[in-house]
This record gives structure tokens, sequence and C-alpha cells, in this order.
């Protein structure tokens, strides 16, 4: 049996969505993109152009509820598929567009440039339980306007995985899109597999802003999937209480699922968000509160129960440095989401409020994610039964070590983490050096950087790629690229 | 307790009918409404700042303390001289542009409306000159700006250069916030400050305008 934590009963699941919807048909959105809201008043939506509003009646979002797909592949640069989003699968991701790095030497928050970048990137590339890589943050050393496409770039050069992603401007997602198709070669081959899933987020009130909006229709347009990130901040940007920040962000997420299934019919979504529990003492947006991350679990629920594959920002933490509030926090979430089943985990990796990343963190937190993945699993029979021989052969034996049973279950029965996660005895630690979490952590990113081997997309798409980059670069002033390792 | 006291004491639970009630009584006892102002609403206001840094309060315990002050100062007003309700000054603040992240700069706002002062918020995604433009027609003495991305940083270089390069350095001052802005970066591209919150804000605005 897969276990399965739930937060809400039906009977709340269909008053939250039924609220929500009344929302959207009486309150309705603000839309400050032209076309979203043309698009939406073609298709019945009421457009109130002297407010400014735009209110949906709930048969445009049922029936763009029932378009919506139930799940989606996605595939890594090779073309191979990697990602099965749904049903209960769950797949981690590290955290996206931080602002800072947390420096391996010195243990402090600093600007991050492309070394920083290509050396994450490398390292997700090494780590099987990151499922895909992320455009995890910015690099400070390109000018501002390709600094979003210029993350992808790096990761489809370096790494092979799938890239969840997103666009700061309306003008960046064109070169965003060109990457992608220079990987996969037309852009019928990208929309047939799937590279990227790029963030659009809602602003909460139940808005969507231009850039936002605009996201949305071109990503659709390409059939590039895309992930709802509705932000409800609890008693200041939405109700204080769980159950109103859920129909906040039911209302949000569906109004986008309205615009991607108007736009396109079937366009993949993940019903995702990033709510946030706020702390009225620091006037900030907690990613280790509990109730955030109850808030997750239950709009994943929801999710669900509408039918479609789940994402959110959870398992990460606030903390500043890789401590024990960081390992608390991120293992919370990462837990919590895995029995949830939430499909697209985004977090690994991540400190201070989606603010910063590090790789050490990222190599501890695989291992979180290992084990989650492990957890939701569940306890299954494995020729248990009858269980008398077992019994028998172990007292007839002395010990079961080497029995067939357990030669035959051992590897797939247990996870063994790698070596960050410390499990030798007192004497035997002392003897390898009494080390703490962090200086294995450290060691273990230098064992995978030391390891890397090149991403084996071809020569001709490489090429391509650094291409449409540099001429982007040279656009705003930039003629040659930051100098990076390897090249 | 005396009233002005009471009135403190009020304002500080955010009670504002209690707060506007009592400062008619004061009036009506002939006290003078400058003392009711500095004694009651300001002595009131203080320890709520000093309970909210220590976090003993919480945001909406300040807002409406500050709601209350509000109230009692509506009746203040006609009573008191020019000098006596000169406002803290006059803020112009916005998100800079490509920028619509606008929660924090609109805690700032309030907590600045809050302390007294004139805000003129120009909203999000605002252009460098609109910045520079509503500060020298309102006669605004700061101009606040915040940035939420890495990517829209640069504008606020921007503003405070337009800012010399119009002259207006001497009576209009820049002060900067947002997750992704340091101090050091506040130095870097010449702003006259940088806070990490609202509370934070308040203080340095206060230091800029007092000069
Ligand atoms: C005048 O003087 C002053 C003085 C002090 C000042 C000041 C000015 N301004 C602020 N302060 C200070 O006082 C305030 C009160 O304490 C504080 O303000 P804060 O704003 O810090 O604090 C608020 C009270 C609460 N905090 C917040 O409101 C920000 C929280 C996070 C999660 C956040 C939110 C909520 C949103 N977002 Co966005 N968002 C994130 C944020 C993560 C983070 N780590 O901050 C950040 C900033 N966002 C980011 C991104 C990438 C984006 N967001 C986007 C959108 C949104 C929402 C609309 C969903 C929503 C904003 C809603 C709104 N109305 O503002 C998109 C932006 C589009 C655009 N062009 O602007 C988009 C580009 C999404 C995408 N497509 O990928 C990241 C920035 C990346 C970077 N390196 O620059 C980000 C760090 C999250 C992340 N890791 O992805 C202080 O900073």
């Amino acid at each position: 049996m897969r276990p399965k934590l739930k937060f809400l009963d039906q009977a709340l699941i269909e008053r939250i969505v039924s609220e929500a919807l009344d929302l959207l048909a009486t309150l309705g959105l603000e839309v400050q993109n032209g076309n979203a809201a043309a698009l939406l008043g073609d298709h019945g939506a009421g457009v109130d152009i002297a407010k400014g509003r735009v209110t949906l009646p709930e048969s445009l979002v049922l029936d763009a509820v029932k378009k919506a797909p139930s799940g989606f592949e996605l595939f890594d640069v090779l073309g191979n598929r990697t990602h099965d989003l749904s049903g209960d699968n769950v797949h981690f991701t590290p955290g996206s567009s931080g602002i800072s790095v947390l420096d391996s030497e010195t243990g402090t928050m600093r600007t991050p440039v492309t070394g920083d970048f290509v050396r994450f990137t490398k390292l997700t590339s090494r780590l099987p339980h990151i499922d895909a890589a992320s455009t995890a943050f910015i690099c400070s050393d390109v000018p501002e306007q390709i600094q979003d496409s210029y993350r992808l770039f790096l990761c489809l050069l370096y790494g092979e995985k799938p890239v969840v992603t997103g666009a700061f401007t309306i003008e960046s997602y064109r070169l965003m899109r060109d990457l992608q198709i220079a990987v996969r070669g037309s852009a019928d081959a990208l929309a047939m597999k799937p590279l990227t899933i790029f963030s659009v987020c809602p602003t909460a009130p139940l808005k969507w802003s231009d850039v936002t909006a605009q996201n949305l229709l071109d990503c659709a347009a390409d059939s590039v999937p895309v992930e709802f990130i509705s932000m409800p901040l609890t008693g200041f940007m939405g109700p204080v209480t769980l159950v109103g920040s859920l129909v906040q962000h039911t209302a949000e997420t569906l109004s986008g699922v309205v615009l991607s299934q108007l736009a396109n019919p079937g366009t993949p979504v993940l019903y995702g968000g990033s709510p946030a529990a706020f702390d009225m003492r620091y006037e900030t947006t907690p990613m280790g509160a509990v109730e955030t991350q109850m808030i997750d679990c239950a709009y994943s629920e929801i999710g669900k129960h509408l039918g479609m594959p789940t994402q959110a920002y959870i398992g990460l933490s606030d903390s500043k440095a890789l401590d024990a509030q960081a390992g608390l926090e991120t293992s919370m979430g990462a837990t919590l989401a895995a029995l949830a089943g939430i499909n697209s985990i985004s977090g690994p990796g991540m400190l201070d409020f989606e603010s910063c990343i590090s790789c050490e963190k990222l190599v501890v937190d695989h291992e979180i994610c290992a084990m989650a993945k492990r957890m939701e699993q569940g306890i299954e029979p494995k020729d248990d039964f009858p269980a008398r021989p077992h019994f028998e052969e172990m007292l007839e034996e002395g010990h079961l070590l080497i029995s067939d049973h357990t030669r035959k279950h051992l590897r797939s029965e247990h996870y063994f983490p790698g070596p960050v996660i410390e499990r030798a005895n007192l004497s035997r630690w002392r003897e390898e050096g009494s080390t703490t979490l962090d200086e294995r952590a450290r060691t273990e990113v230098s064992r995978h950087l030391s390891e890397y081997e090149p991403s084996r997309l071809n020569e001709d798409a490489r090429r391509e790629l650094t291409r449409l980059m540099t001429t982007e670069a040279a656009r705003y002033g930039m003629d040659e690229l930051p100098a990076r390792d390897g090249d | 307790m005396s009233i002005l006291e009471t009135i403190a004491s009020h304002l500080e639970r955010g009670e504002h009918d209690e707060v506007r009630a009592l400062t008619e009584t004061a009036l009506a006892e002939s006290i003078d409404a400058a003392t009711v102002l500095d004694e009651g609403l300001i002595a009131g206001m203080q320890v709520v700042g000093e309970q909210f840094r220590k976090h003993e309060i919480f945001l909406p315990d300040v807002l409406m303390a500050a709601k209350a002050m509000n109230a009692g100062l509506e009746i203040l007003e006609p009573h008191l001289s020019a000098a006596d309700i000169k406002s803290q000054g006059k803020i112009v603040i916005g998100t800079v542009k490509g920028d619509l992240h606008d929660i924090g700069k609109n805690l700032v706002g309030i907590m600045l409306a809050g302390a007294g002062f004139d805000v003129i918020d120009l909203g999000k995604d605002v252009p460098p000159e609109r910045f520079v433009d509503a500060a020298a027609e309102s006669d605004a003495n700061v101009i606040g700006m915040s940035a939420l991305l890495t990517t829209t940083m640069p504008s606020m270089k921007t503003v405070v250069d337009l800012v010399k390069s119009r002259g207006l350095d001497g009576s209009v001052r820049t002060v900067i916030g947002g997750a992704p802005v340091t101090e050091e970066y506040a130095n870097e591209i010449g702003a006259d400050g940088y806070s990490f919150d609202a509370a934070n804000a308040v203080e340095c605005v206060k230091r800029l305008v007092e000069g």
C-alpha cells in the first residue's frame, strides 16, 4: 500500500472548490494583459472594462478543468523519458531563482556568478534522486536582460535532465523557447517531448500581471508545460486561516487552468504553488512553517480531486546556514510532500525563503529525497509469506546474512545513504576524522564535481545553443559570454 | 492613571473608539492639544514600536495602534498649531521598473503612513523618471524604492543618478530596500539609505528627513 497523507475530507474539498468558483464568477480577476482578457471575453467570460475585472462563469472553469491533462511526461536533452507526472508519482527538483549562493569555502552568502551556476548544474546532474534541474539562481556577471534565459542555456549545456524554469519578462520567453528547440531540433519535436516546465505566478489576490499572463499564453501556444505558482500569504495577502488561503489558492490556480486550456486545449499544467504562512513578527514568507507545508499538501489534494498533477515549493528551509533547522524544515517538507504524492517537489538545495542556493545543502537534501522516495514506496510483502521457513533458516544457520531472501531483497528493500549521512559507530567515526555534516557535504560536493561527466547532447545542438546565447548577449552589449571551465 | 496615560494604553491596544472618545474628553478638560499629542498619542506609539521590535506584539497590532493614533489625531488637528501637526515628511515610494513585487513596498508605505509621513505611492513597475518627477512635483523629502528581482535593481541606480543630474540631491534623499538589496549595494550606487524591513524603514526615513 502506498502511504497517503490527507488533510481534507471530501466534503471540505468540494466546499473549497465551490467557494473558489463563486469568487471567480462574482468578484472575478484583474487581468492586466490584453490578449488574455480578450481570450477570456471571447469564450464567455464577463469583461468589465471600466472596473478592469473579468468574471469566469462556472461552466467555463469546469470545462477547462476537463480539458487539462491528468498527467504528462518530461524528457531529458537526449529525448529519454525521465518524468511521469501523473498519479502519485513523486519527483524532486532543486529550488529555483535564488538571489544568492552559500559560498562553500566561507559559509557566507554572496552574489552568484557563472562559475557557481555551472558547478550547481554539474552537481545536480550527478544526483539520481534529484530528478530535474532548475534555473536555480541568477548569474550577476551577464547583463540583466539575459539573466533569466542564460540560466536555461547553462542548464541545457551542462546537464541532461529536464529543467524547471521561468521567464522574468515577456521578451525573454522567445529565446528560452529557441534554446529548447535547439536541443530538440524543431518546435514540433519540442511539443512532443517537453523539456522544461515554466513557472507562471498569478498575483494575490486574483490578479494576472501582463508578464505572467503573456508567459502563460506563449507557453501554451508551444505546448510547453507550466506550473501555476499561486502565493496567498496568510493574514496579509490571503485569509489568515488555512481553509481561507486554500479557497484563494484554488480560485487563482483555476483561473490559470482556464487561461491555459483556452489558449491551447490540452496544454500540460501542474497544479502548483508557493503559499506562505506569513510571519507577522518578521514580515517574512517562511517555507519551513508547518502551516505553509499543510497548505501545500492540502491544495495538492484539491488539484488531484480536480484531476491534475501537482507541484509545490516544499522541502526547503528558511535557515541561513546548513544547520539543524535546515535539516528539520527540509525533511519535514519533503516527507509530507512525498506522502501527499505531490508530483513535482521544488525546494532541495534552498535556504532563506527561496533566496539562497547551496551545493552542500543539495547533497544533504538528496539523501532526504531518497529517503522520502523510499518511504513513499510503502511496506509490501516480498517473499515474506509463509514466514516460518525464514525463521527455520535463521534458527538453523544462526543468522540470515547469506540467505537467498536477504540477498534477493537487501538492496531494493533498504536505501543505503551516501557518506554525508553518518552511520558508523563512534570509534570508527573518530578514526575517520570525527567529521561534521558540513565537512562531509563539502567532500561529497568535491567528489561529485571531480567525477562529473559532460552532457551527451550532440555537438550541433551545443553549438546552436551557444550561438543563440552569444547573439542575445551581444544585443545587450556583451560580446563574449563569461569564460567557463571545460570550454 | 492619568487620562493621558489611559489614552496611551488604549492606543497600545489599538482601541480607536476609546482613543477618539478620551481625546475629546481630554480637550474638554482643557488639556493642551499639543500635550495630548505628545504624552498621549506619541507616547503610546513609542511603546508600540518598542514592543514590536521585541516581538511582544505583531504587525496587525502595530497597524491597529496606528489606526487609533489617527483617530485621536483627527480630533486634535483643529486644536493644534501648524507647527504641532507638521507632517514628519513626504516620501514618494514605488517598486522599480520591470518589477511587480509590491507586497514589501506596500507594507513599508503602511508603516510610514502610520508613523505620520505623507506617503505618495507610485505603485509598481515605476520608470526612473517618474520617481524623480513625482518627488520634484510634490516637494518630497525622500524617494523610496523597492526591488525584489536582481534583474531590476540597476533601475535604482538610474534614479539615484537622475536625482543628482537634476540637481535635486540637496533636497531629496533616496532609500532602497527589497530581498536582493543590501547596504553595500546602497553605498555602491550612492543611495542615502537602506532598510531591511518596514520598522527599520521608518527609522531610516526619519533619520534622513531630520538630516
Ligand atoms: C523604500 O524603501 C524600502 C525599504 C525597505 C524595503 C523596501 C523598500 N522594499 C522592501 N523592503 C523591506 O521591507 C519589507 C517589509 O519587511 C520587505 O519586503 P519583502 O518584499 O522582502 O517582504 C515582503 C513583506 C514579503 N515577501 C514578498 O512579498 C516576496 C516573497 C516572494 C516569495 C515572491 C512573491 C510573493 C511573488 N513573486 Co517573486 N517572490 C519572490 C519572493 C521570495 C523572497 N525570498 O523574497 C522572489 C523575489 N520572486 C522571484 C521571481 C523569480 C519571480 N517572482 C514573480 C512573481 C511573484 C508573485 C506575483 C507571485 C508574488 C508577488 C506579489 C506581489 N504583489 O508582490 C515573477 C516576477 C515578475 C516580475 N517581472 O516582477 C518571477 C520572475 C517568477 C518567475 N516567472 O519565475 C525570485 C527572484 C529571483 C531573482 N534572483 O531576482 C524570488 C526570490 C523567489 C524565487 N526564488 O523564485 C523588505 O525587503
